[in-house]
């Protein structure tokens, strides 16, 4: 694939992947911030009111019509964490000009709704609408409270808050309930404008088309971006465990367990850690499939995912009140096998080849490829996916060794039922 | 081996029916790394009572989910260790009618693929190894119980459809999984995991005469008889309302329309079109009336609506998150009322059949939404990827007549999980 990066106005960086066997292009557009309590829950609100209406198309209807008519054209607001940064905008994507005759231009449309939809919202008395304020204030409340509806992703986001509870990747992606509830059209639209003049903006296209006509759509479509002073890129805070991990337990009307680990990783190795992990709890050969699943029948699901931007590998699994204990116990006891080399050479093979066969297959996909590159470039790294691979392969078995030994348990979060003790 | 090229979409598709039966699709993706392959057996977790040598047998709820579990075992050990050393991490769901074996790997495809049509084919299983999974599906069943998107949609279909077996659970229960023994397995896997009761589908840049090489190697040469199953009357009356509580955070609700069963063949697909076309004009994303009910707070973005079908089983749903489902359902109702009356602009029409033309194009970029579509053809008798051609033919009068028999004319069901009480 071939990746062009470049830096097209002050701070707005355009990554262009030009990739020719799908049906689609997409283009995102992403304000990257430094992740903060005092502005989170606004910089998440955004997108979402945004989304409301354009000064073109002031309504929901009008702008679902413009996308009906540009074939179906789909925009989703985002709202993402990547290290200590928040990141929010839109994805866009619509069909290739190939599939519906040239004349239509659906490149240029969407790049031209897609800087409508961040620079020229419809206003009243220069604010935001209060009506569509106050419905997606309402909205990220209950979106804030419906991740307890989701008991794995509530263990799992209950666990990042209170082991990173210092640090501000600790801070929920869409910001707390209080913080929604304090905020008014005012305030929401100084933010607003505050957002756009203090954040680099990172373009990304996936598609057919030349990087020349992509470059020229979205310069057009983003000429109006205020510029002023964007602050560095927030370096990501790096801690190690307590001697003494953590342990928080919590009730709720639930029938089965949820159990969540956190682990600091020291080591900076990072092609070593995703062999760590991977022989870990990363997939379904893993050590922790094999084991906690498999041998011991204790639960359907026991994996571990690496953050590498962070520097942290959590564990999440479901289990019986009863059996969490053994769990817990049986995870570690497989971490040390790991820090321990006590692996088979199968087990290796697959690892890398599993590391290998995701990174190749990135490619396939322009949501994972937008979601791949929008981690490197909001944590200022850059890195493609044939360099990672190059890496992954020399990597020997006393790096990951080595790696392993340097991960350390942090934080305990287990949810249970209210009569389970 | 048959070609079909799809100039309107820009995709070729190899058919092929080997001697003893099983269909085999491959469709080309020049220009991909990933290659991907779906071995499917019609046979779910609807299919609990089935005649076998003329007597109807009756099997414990969960069976074929169950049986999906057991078959990664093999004589040598597990096939998710064969397969990872080749880069390939194979996985597999069974649904209400479908039980489906996939795996992608950008290397050695086709000693991966022979491994895949190995473990599906060969059934092995022991007293120990049967029991022991018990714990590991009492487990996946105590996770989706929990899950109230999950028990919405339980009730909704218990309530549209109280005497299918599309009512009772996929993974069954705790209870009836105790039921499930070695025997047992064997046995379905005997009636139903036959040659000509498959599919199999490769997505990517392959060569279709080695899938076709390998498939023919691999299976057995027997095909097997065609199985009458029996999927119950549907006829018991439709429950208005379901409710119950769970620790959620809004009250989340499912409405559904008892509609119809589709028939078989290019008419089935030509349901489906029109029945997601009527299911948008009426209150997709673009429709008056979403706009209204998001304006009034009653929906948020997590509403979704569409219409299924499964064998003897169709409905349109809707539902999401609100407060006030009843005045959801409500305001469905009456605007199925208004448009059937009142008909819709043209313009308005014209937009939305575009707009999931292309929607369906997008879809072309999913391996895995590829090989479904191309299961359901063959288990139903259509080509997929005729689409485009009953887009054509699809009118704003074939919309609203079914609007008027589905929506204005069907009794509805509500299910709705409420948050419980502090």
């Amino acid at each position: 694939m071939q990746i062009d990066r470049r830096e097209i106005m002050p701070q707005v960086y355009l990554t262009h992947l030009r990739a020719g066997q799908f049906k689609t292009g997409l283009i995102s557009a992403q304000l990257v911030t430094p992740l903060s309590r005092d502005t989170a829950a606004a910089n998440a609100l955004l997108p979402a009111v945004l989304y409301r209406g354009t000064t073109r198309f002031p309504d929901m209807e009008q702008l679902c019509a413009q996308l009906d008519r540009m074939y179906g054209a789909e925009v989703s607001p985002t709202v993402r964490k990547r290290g200590e940064s928040q990141c929010v905008g839109f994805v866009m994507s619509f069909v290739d000009d190939a599939l519906v005759g040239r004349g239509e231009r659906l490149l240029e449309r969407g790049a031209s709704l897609l800087g409508e939809l961040l620079l020229d919202p419809v206003t009243r008395s220069g604010r935001f609408l209060n009506e569509y304020v106050d419905g997606e204030k309402a909205n990220l409340i209950d979106a804030i409270r419906a991740a307890r509806n989701d008991k794995r992703e509530w263990a799992e986001l209950r666990l990042m808050q209170e082991m990173c509870a210092s640090e501000p990747y600790g801070i929920n992606r869409w910001g707390d309930e209080d913080s929604v509830r304090s905020l008014n059209n005012r305030k929401l639209f100084e933010r607003y404008r505050d957002l756009l003049a203090t954040s680099r903006l990172e373009l990304l296209y996936c598609g057919a088309a030349e990087p020349a006509q992509v470059q020229e759509a979205l310069q057009e479509s983003f000429a109006s971006l205020p510029r002023g002073a964007v602050p560095p890129l927030c370096a990501v805070v790096r801690r190690t465990a307590p001697a003494e991990p953590r342990l928080i337990e919590e009730t709720m009307d639930v029938g089965q367990g949820k159990l969540s680990m956190g682990f600091r990783c020291g080591s900076d190795d990072v092609p070593a850690l995703i062999l760590a992990n991977l022989l870990f709890g990363g997939s379904s050969n893993s050590k922790l499939f094999m084991n906690v699943r498999e041998k011991l029948s204790l639960c359907y699901y026991a994996s571990s995912v690496y953050a590498r931007a962070k520097g942290i590998i959590t564990v999440s699994s479901g289990v019986e009140s009863r059996n969490a204990q053994r769990a817990q116990s049986e995870i570690l006891t497989q971490l040390r096998a790991v820090q321990e080399g006590q692996w088979e050479d199968w087990e290796l093979a697959a690892a890398l080849a599993a590391a290998r066969s995701a990174l190749q297959s990135l490619g396939d996909s322009q949501g994972a490829l937008e979601n791949y590159y929008l981690g490197q470039n909001a944590t200022g790294q850059f890195e493609s996916a044939e360099e990672l691979i190059g890496r992954l392969d020399a990597v020997t078995p006393e790096r990951i060794r080595a790696a392993a030994e340097s991960v350390a348990l942090d934080t305990v979060y287990f949810l249970h039922g209210k009569e389970d003790t | 081996m048959e070609l079909t090229c799809y100039p309107r979409l820009g995709e070729e598709v190899v058919r092929h029916i080997l001697p003893n039966g099983l269909t085999v699709c491959v469709v080309k993706k020049p220009g991909f790394r990933q290659k991907y392959a779906l071995l499917a057996t019609r046979y779910g977790g609807m299919d609990l009572r089935f005649r076998q040598g003329g007597t109807w047998v009756d099997t414990p709820a969960g069976i074929a989910h169950y049986l999906e579990h057991k078959m990664f075992d093999t004589a040598e050990g597990n096939a998710l260790q064969e397969l990872a050393l080749r880069g390939a991490e194979p996985n597999a769901f069974t649904s209400n009618a479908m039980t489906a074996y996939y795996f992608d790997s950008t290397e050695h495809f086709i000693p991966n693929l022979k491994t895949l049509l190995s473990f599906v084919s060969v059934p092995y299983f022991t007293a120990e190894s049967v029991a022991k999974e018990q714990g590991i599906i009492a487990q996946e069943i105590g996770m989706i119980e929990d899950d109230p998107g999950w028990q919405v949609y339980k009730n909704l279909v218990r309530a549209l459809y109280p005497d299918s077996p599309a009512a009772i659970p996929v993974a069954g229960s705790v209870e009836s999984i105790r039921h499930i023994t070695a025997d047992t397995l064997y046995a379905c896997h005997r009636a139903f995991y036959t040659p000509s009761n498959m599919c199999l589908v490769a997505v990517g840049d392959v060569d279709s005469s080695d899938i076709i090489a390998a498939a023919q190697e691999i299976l057995p040469a027997e095909g097997g008889t065609p199985i009458e199953r029996d999927y119950g009357g549907g006829s018991g009356s439709v429950t208005p309302l379901t409710e119950r509580t769970m620790e959620v955070a809004q009250p989340q609700f499912l409405a559904g329309f008892r509609c119809p069963d589709a028939p078989e063949g290019l008419e089935r697909l030509r349901t489906n079109v029109i029945g997601d076309l009527a299911v948008d004009m009426l209150m997709g994303e673009s429709s008056p009336l979403y706009s209204r009910l998001y304006a009034a707070g009653l929906i948020n973005a997590s509403f979704e609506c569409g219409f299924d079908l499964l064998p003897g089983v169709a409905y349109v749903y809707a539902g999401g998150e609100s407060a006030d489902s009843a005045a959801v359902l409500d305001a469905v109702r009456q605007e199925a009322a208004r448009v059937v009356s009142e008909g819709v602009d043209e313009d308005y029409y014209q937009r939305l059949r575009r707009a999931m033309f292309g929607a369906s194009l997008k879809g072309l970029n999913s391996f895995e939404s590829i090989a479904l579509s191309m299961v359901e053809g063959c288990f139903h008798g259509f080509d997929a990827y005729r689409f485009p051609e009953i887009f054509d033919t699809v009118c704003k009068e074939d919309v609203l007549r079914f609007i008027r028999q589905n929506i204005c004319d069907a009794p509805a069901a509500l299910s709705v999980v409420q948050p419980k009480e502090e």
